[in-house]
């Protein structure tokens, strides 16, 4: 009896805990529409910040906590809001998505460097107190969290009910535009409410650490409990916030009492929010579609068939030249690269063309490199069959988010992610448990290809068949649905299209494509296990396809090479290991808002030499039997109003989000501004 | 029975109550206007007739059966189309495909295996804008934009058209011509329900008109009796209070509304 009580008050604890990171998450979420992946991410950054104030520092506790909560976290929430995160409310999720992943990532790093790994630990608070109940023990420190949860949300009532501050924070949520034109201030709102969101996440964070203990990973995971606490509340209501947070506090407190600990269940336990959210998730009812086109999107020119046949053949070239001179080892770094860079072929299709974020494109890959062993056919039937099942489980991921919006489907991938992680990769009739698998190399119509360099240029051959394959259907039909179903959903919906199942083909087919890649990296490799899969590894690798540019299959190739130099540059700087992540995710949050990324600027370069000097080299050159430079159909004729303004252009669109690169058109004429005559007084005709 | 039968819907947010009890019909064949003054309902209840909006109270019947609980695309599969008063070109598409898309997705799965495209171009010159066929959605002008989606919504041969402010954006000449191919639709026996503040083209194009004001239906009926409606007048032109005695004759407010044109 008084283990269940003892159970119940440790669930009330990390429930309470998990209320107060909720509560600054619906906050934040609410008033800008910016949903903060890195919450969490915020919190373990500020837990450190405590420990480095009271520990290393030795500031008294009380100081510590004031300093933290009261200075650096509001200032750090401030600055965000202000520098990061204004005006990504009104662009597309995707964007909003990938620069705070950015966020995620870059602190991630950040905290690696400043304090690098060692043990570290923050005493709770008032240790030695403690009362006992009903013959269970009560430690102050969770009685303290329980109180100051009932105190955050009695004074977020007060704020948001009471206050003029509040009232304007309520209807910022429903229009800024309006607050703004009755005098409000929507920055000053906004600025408020994620600094006192990054507090909570702070707060949330230093009470926790005791119980969970100080590290990079576990805290910044406190996102997905958060985010699953406040689905029951749809992102919107408090008090359905604080009573999800309790109830899966308690439900995992009784996880860990009363689940097993060995055994394939084992890895029940460390899923339980995951888990919950799912289960949230289906018996969430259907969301309305949202009108209002979706803006500021420039897709990259799609080059001519021919020219990506010339660049597929030379990219092979290349690679067969490379095999000849280099020795295994880094062979095996470009068959990596290869690999790359079809996982981010897959971010091409559903991030670029379909404008769908998954934050576990590793975790397909790693299912499909699974199957690829377990099945042991080395063949191409074996691979496509591992493909066809990382589909199916992509289409299962997304199945019960089918009737919801773009932001729950990508943080849906999130939580699978940490599912497969600790559920099922390490599983015995997974990979085991730190344990790895044996896959063979990878053998086309009975030709064996055991050297390292055939290999690769097989994977090669794979990576410019896929890309092909991926032009194609951007051209097609399929392409052209994809790319309507992101401008304007409510547009598509009337037209009789159903979004829902496109939506579960779309990325049950971009899983597939990580699934094929994973299999052909498992035969690269020979041994493979679930450190290769890891979910932490997906959100570097999202960051570099949109730095690198996710709408074009350059950006993929580009990508997948800088990705794999990732590990290499870390390697040989141990000491700037964090670094490297840091400048990758702050990097992606500054070019994070331009999904084109570098690689539409190597295209602008192609563009100004060819205006440059493509004339006198073509003069230069006898006929060639190829179509002169054209730009695909869908650009071809707005280039020249853009060629006529010069230079790069910001979107002329208040609250767009995106810069508009050089040679693309300007999407001026659909400006709201320009539909103010929308209600013109009307008159009755004589 | 009408092809398209809104019954005592409600539509509420939060507090504000935007359509309050309304019920009106639009029959095949026939062109129905919706009218009324800012902020009277009009969008809401297409949003409520396409599906975009689920209503507080009320049913909407569309050909004989209730669609009120029907998802946004089925209604779209029953043969319903509509345009947007804020636009929802696809920007990033041309023109063409803007239209071609329409068409594969009202084929369905055929249209996937085998996309059609020689009665797109049809459909361009149709709405008068093949000559903009090749240029991006979101460079167009806004009036070309317009048509755009009214083509788009004729390439899944829709039984009812749904047309949020069509004429906006459109010159004088211009608005003549479309007013000649809404006749023409309607008299392909389609049913046109349209949104529209161009009161010349509302009185002379329209069978039939509804007249909206804080969520009401507050007229319906041919133009001539709509012209004539106090009620109705008192809506646009603001009577109430100030007005001396009783109601102005109508011979007073035509004058004042001409006064105003001027």
């Amino acid at each position: 009896m008084s283990s269940i009580l003892s159970f119940t008050i440790l669930g009330l604890f990390t429930g309470a805990a998990y209320a107060i990171a909720a509560s600054g998450l619906v906050l934040t979420y609410t008033t800008t529409r910016v949903f903060n992946i890195a919450h969490g991410a915020f919190g373990m950054v500020m837990a450190f910040t405590f420990w480095d104030f009271s520990q290393r520092q030795g500031m008294p506790t009380w100081l510590a906590l004031v300093l933290v909560l009261g200075v650096v976290a509001p200032g750090a929430g401030w600055f965000v809001q202000r520098f990061v995160t204004r005006g990504l409310g009104e662009g597309p999720v995707s964007v909003s998505l990938v620069v705070t992943v950015g966020l995620f990532v870059g602190l991630i790093g950040l905290a690696q460097y400043i304090w690098p790994p060692a043990p570290r630990t923050v005493p709770p608070f008032l240790a030695e107190e403690g009362v006992n109940l009903g013959g269970t023990y009560v430690t102050a420190h969770q009685i303290i969290t329980i109180a100051l949860s009932a105190v955050v949300a009695f004074a977020l009532y007060a704020l948001l009910n009471r206050t003029r501050v509040g009232t304007a924070m309520r209807a910022s949520v429903d229009n800024p535009v309006l607050l703004q034109l009755f005098g409000g201030k929507p920055d000053l709102v906004a600025s408020l409410s994620w600094a006192i969101g990054i507090s909570l996440a702070a707060l949330a964070g230093i009470l926790l650490t005791p119980v969970i203990g100080l590290n990079y990973y576990d805290l910044t995971l406190l996102v997905i409990n958060a985010y699953a606490a406040a689905m029951l509340g749809r992102l919107k209501s408090l008090p359905l916030t604080f009573v999800g947070a309790m109830g899966l506090g308690i439900l995992q407190s009784f996880a860990v009492a009363y689940l097993p600990s060995e055994g394939n269940l084992a890895g029940l336990r460390a899923v339980v929010p995951a888990l919950f959210l799912f289960v949230v998730i289906v018996a969430m009812p259907q969301a309305q579609l949202r009108i209002g086109q979706v803006k500021g999107i420039v897709s990259a020119p799609l080059p001519t068939l021919t020219k990506s046949l010339g660049w597929g053949a030379g990219l092979l070239v290349a690679v067969a030249l490379l095999t000849v001179a280099m020795g295994d080892a880094d062979l095996l770094l470009v068959g990596t690269a290869a690999t790359y860079a079809m996982v981010m072929l897959s971010l091409v299709l559903l991030t670029g063309y379909g404008g769908h974020v998954s934050l576990a494109q590793f975790t397909f890959a790693g299912v499909g490199a699974l199957a690829y062993a377990k099945l042991d056919e080395p063949n191409l039937v074996g691979l496509f069959l591992a493909a066809g099942i990382a589909a199916v489980v992509g289409a299962l991921v997304a199945l019960p988010v089918l009737r919801l919006t773009g932001l729950y489907l990508a943080l849906s991938t999130l939580a699978f992610g940490v599912l497969m992680d600790k559920m099922v990769f390490q599983a015995d009739f997974a990979f085991g448990y730190n344990g790895t698998l044996r896959a063979q190399r990878l053998s086309v119509l009975g030709r064996e290809f055991s050297s390292t360099g055939g290999y690769v240029l097989v994977m090669t051959v794979f990576f410019v068949l896929m890309a092909l394959t991926l032009l194609l259907l951007r051209r097609g039909v399929i392409g052209r649905v994809l790319i309507a179903m992101r401008d304007s959903p409510a547009a598509c919906g009337t037209l009789g299209l159903d979004m829902r199942w496109f939506r579960v083909g779309l990325f049950g087919l971009s899983a597939g494509m990580a699934g094929l890649a994973g299999g052909l990296f498992a035969g690269l490799r020979g041994t493979i296990g679930a450190a290769d899969f890891q979910l932490f590894n997906s959100l570097p690798l999202l960051l570099l396809a949109v730095v690198c540019g996710v709408t074009s299959v350059t950006g993929a190739a580009m990508g997948g090479v800088g990705l794999m130099l990732l590990p290499v540059l870390q390697s040989s700087r141990p000491e700037l290991a964090g670094l490297v992540f840091a400048v990758l995710g702050f990097g992606a949050v500054a070019l994070g808002r331009d999904p084109n990324g570098l690689a539409n600027l190597v295209f602008g370069l192609g563009r100004r030499l060819d205006r440059r000097f493509g004339d006198r080299v073509r003069a230069a050159v006898p006929v060639l039997p190829l179509p002169g430079h054209r730009v695909e159909d869908d650009s071809a004729t707005a280039v020249p109003l853009a060629e006529t303004l010069g230079g790069p252009l910001s979107s002329p669109v208040p609250g767009s989000v995106l810069i508009v690169p050089e040679g693309e058109p300007v999407p001026g004429h659909l400006d709201p501004a320009h539909q103010s005559q929308e209600e013109v007084p009307a008159h009755v005709a004589p | 029975m009408s092809l398209l039968e809104v019954d005592d819907v409600v539509v509420q947010f939060g507090g504000v109550t935007a359509v309050d009890h309304a019920s009106f019909v639009a029959e095949a064949g026939r062109i129905t206007g919706l009218i009324g003054p800012n902020g009277a309902g009009k969008t809401t209840c297409f949003n409520v007739i396409s599906g975009l909006q689920r209503p507080t109270h009320g049913k909407v019947r569309f050909d004989g059966r209730a669609i009120t609980r029907l998802p946004v695309h089925r209604r779209s599969r029953r043969g319903m189309g509509r345009t947007f008063q804020r636009l929802e070109a696809f920007g990033s598409l041309t023109v063409r495909d803007n239209v071609r898309v329409a068409r594969d997705i009202h084929r369905g799965l055929a249209g996937l295996l085998r996309p059609a495209s020689a009665d797109v171009d049809g459909l361009l010159e149709r709405v008068g804008i093949a000559e903009y066929a090749g240029e991006r959605a979101d460079s167009i002008p806004t009036g070309v934009a317009r048509l755009l989606e009214l083509a788009r919504c004729l390439a899944a041969d829709p039984k009812l058209l749904l047309l949020d402010e069509p004429s906006s954006g459109l010159d004088e000449s211009e608005t003549d011509a479309f007013g000649e191919l809404l006749a023409a639709l309607a008299a392909e026996g389609r049913a046109i329900l349209m949104v529209e503040h161009d009161m010349d083209l509302v009185m002379s194009v329209c069978d039939d008109i509804h007249v909206l004001d804080f969520g009401r239906v507050i007229a319906s009926g041919p133009p001539a009796v709509i012209r004539a409606d106090a009620a109705v007048q008192k809506a646009y032109l603001g009577y109430s209070d100030e007005a001396p005695a009783g109601d102005p004759s109508p011979a007073d407010l035509t004058r004042e509304m001409e006064a105003i044109r001027a």
